[in-house]
């Protein structure tokens, strides 16, 4: 049944959902940094999770971003092929960001040329990407990704014929290289196959999954566990001081791909790793 | 937990040990990309730079806005590293703590050595806690640039940990 929608609509959805998820900490990541908490075994690292613990109880209290670095504004439309949206559905979602970040006393991080680099004071254009779906709804997904971790991000164009350990290698690799630069301990979206672009996408979509849940495709949820224990092991800690947890955990999402290749892309996100996403 | 007050000096700095976990109270300079930039661009070309940076440290961080009451907005480290290819000139002018997120390059932590300085780290991804610990902050220098414009910040046991000196 077609239904139809006000595009007001979505700009104040997309404005709740950016102020949830830069000031309220996923109850996911706050309950797996409390269970870090209570394994961790050196003082130090203790020390350091005790505050970022807190941090996200004071950033909710104040309504405060749980870090300045409130990100740039990525925006992921689930769209009903039986859904009307009256007015411009894009103007909708940067008018959305654009409040969100003004009313949330936001950092705005975006400039607006990657070579001249001058502020663009709104925090926008946002990034959208669009997928039609059947039904008559719109899942909108958010992230407020930060660059600290963004900038670790990596991808490998591996042979159809390399052994999974390469990957799990590159893997590993990757989050030893960043070090303590994309605030450990993170949440680890890879993406595995498609194209190259596809490959990256999948690796940032990855990390909407709540922590604890695991790929459907036993394969794949072994790789995840494999992955996240060597990464564990390179004792890195929270922000680099060393300890038992490296990463909360490891999400990867698949695509079929070509005979020729086997694109690998890894997005890392610190522990203030901030999603929010909802069905209207 | 040890508290050492700033501006730093030497004679501090050399009871520092690395790892140590420190308290820092007293008056910092906020610098990250955009104004490393400039100053390293004016202090290169012979100009006058708007700060002094002998005996300074500075935290390198760009604050969220801050809320009507509030003395500044969540104000978390970024990456030192971006600010390695300025750090050694800054140094060499008198600079002598910073305060930031992970590694150093080996040339930072060279010039680091010789200048007998220190850099500290703080807890990534905790700004809001970290803001608590500002006591004032004013725009000094570089207003254009927005988040990125040099702050005087008055910190209170604000939370370190020695990375390098």
């Amino acid at each position: 049944m077609i239904r139809t929608i006000d595009s007001k609509l979505i700009r104040d959805t997309v404005k709740d959902l950016f102020i949830k998820a830069n000031t309220s900490l996923r109850p996911d990541i706050l309950s797996s940094l409390r269970l870090a908490r209570k394994n961790e075994t050196s003082a130090k690292a203790g020390y350091v999770l005790d505050i970022i613990i807190k941090n996200a109880a004071i950033a909710k209290k104040k309504m405060l971003p749980i870090c300045q670095d409130t990100g740039m504004a990525v925006v992921y439309l689930k769209i009903g092929q039986s859904l009307i949206v009256k007015g411009s559905l894009k103007k909708a979602v940067n008018e959305g960001v654009a409040l969100a970040y003004k009313k949330g006393y936001f950092r705005n991080s975006i400039v607006k040329d990657p070579l001249i680099r001058k502020n663009t004071n709104t925090n926008l254009p946002s990034i959208i990407y669009t997928e039609i779906v059947r039904g008559n709804k719109i899942n909108i997904k958010v992230a407020a990704k930060g660059f600290g971790c963004e900038n670790a991000s990596k991808t490998r164009m591996f042979r159809p014929t390399d052994p999974l350990s390469e990957i799990e290698r590159f893997i590993a690799d990757s989050v030893k290289e960043a070090g303590s630069i994309p605030c450990p301990p993170v949440y680890i979206g890879i993406g595995i196959g498609g194209t190259l672009d596809k490959a990256v996408a999948l690796s940032k979509e990855a990390i909407f999954r709540p922590l604890g849940k695991t790929n459907k495709d036993r394969h794949i949820a072994k790789l995840e566990k494999s992955v996240l224990k060597k990464v564990n092991n390179l004792r890195i800690g929270p922000i680099g001081v060393g300890g038992n947890v490296t990463a909360l955990g490891v999400s990867v999402l698949t695509y079929p791909t070509h005979i020729a290749g086997l694109p690998v892309a890894i997005n890392i996100s610190c522990h203030a790793t901030r999603t929010a996403e909802t069905t209207i | 937990m040890r508290k050492i007050f700033l501006p730093l000096v030497r004679n501090v700095i050399k009871t520092l040990k690395p790892g140590e976990m420190v308290l820092l109270s007293g008056p910092l300079l906020t610098a990250r990309d955009a104004a490393h930039k400039r100053l390293a661009d004016s202090l290169k070309s012979g100009r006058k730079i708007p700060i002094l940076l002998k005996g300074e440290t500075i935290y390198y961080t760009g604050p969220a806005p801050k809320r009507i009451g509030e003395v500044i907005g969540s104000c978390g480290p970024t990456t030192s590293s971006r600010m390695d290819p300025f750090t050694p000139l800054l140094l060499k002018h008198g600079l002598i703590g910073m305060i930031g997120k992970g590694e150093r390059s080996k040339e930072v932590i060279l010039a680091i050595k010789k200048y007998k300085a220190v850099y500290f780290i703080t807890i990534g991804g905790a700004g809001a806690y970290l803001s608590e610990r500002v006591k004032s902050a004013k725009v000094i220098a570089y207003k254009d640039l927005g988040p990125e414009a040099i702050y005087r910040l008055t910190v209170q046991d604000f939370p370190a940990i020695v990375e390098a000196l």
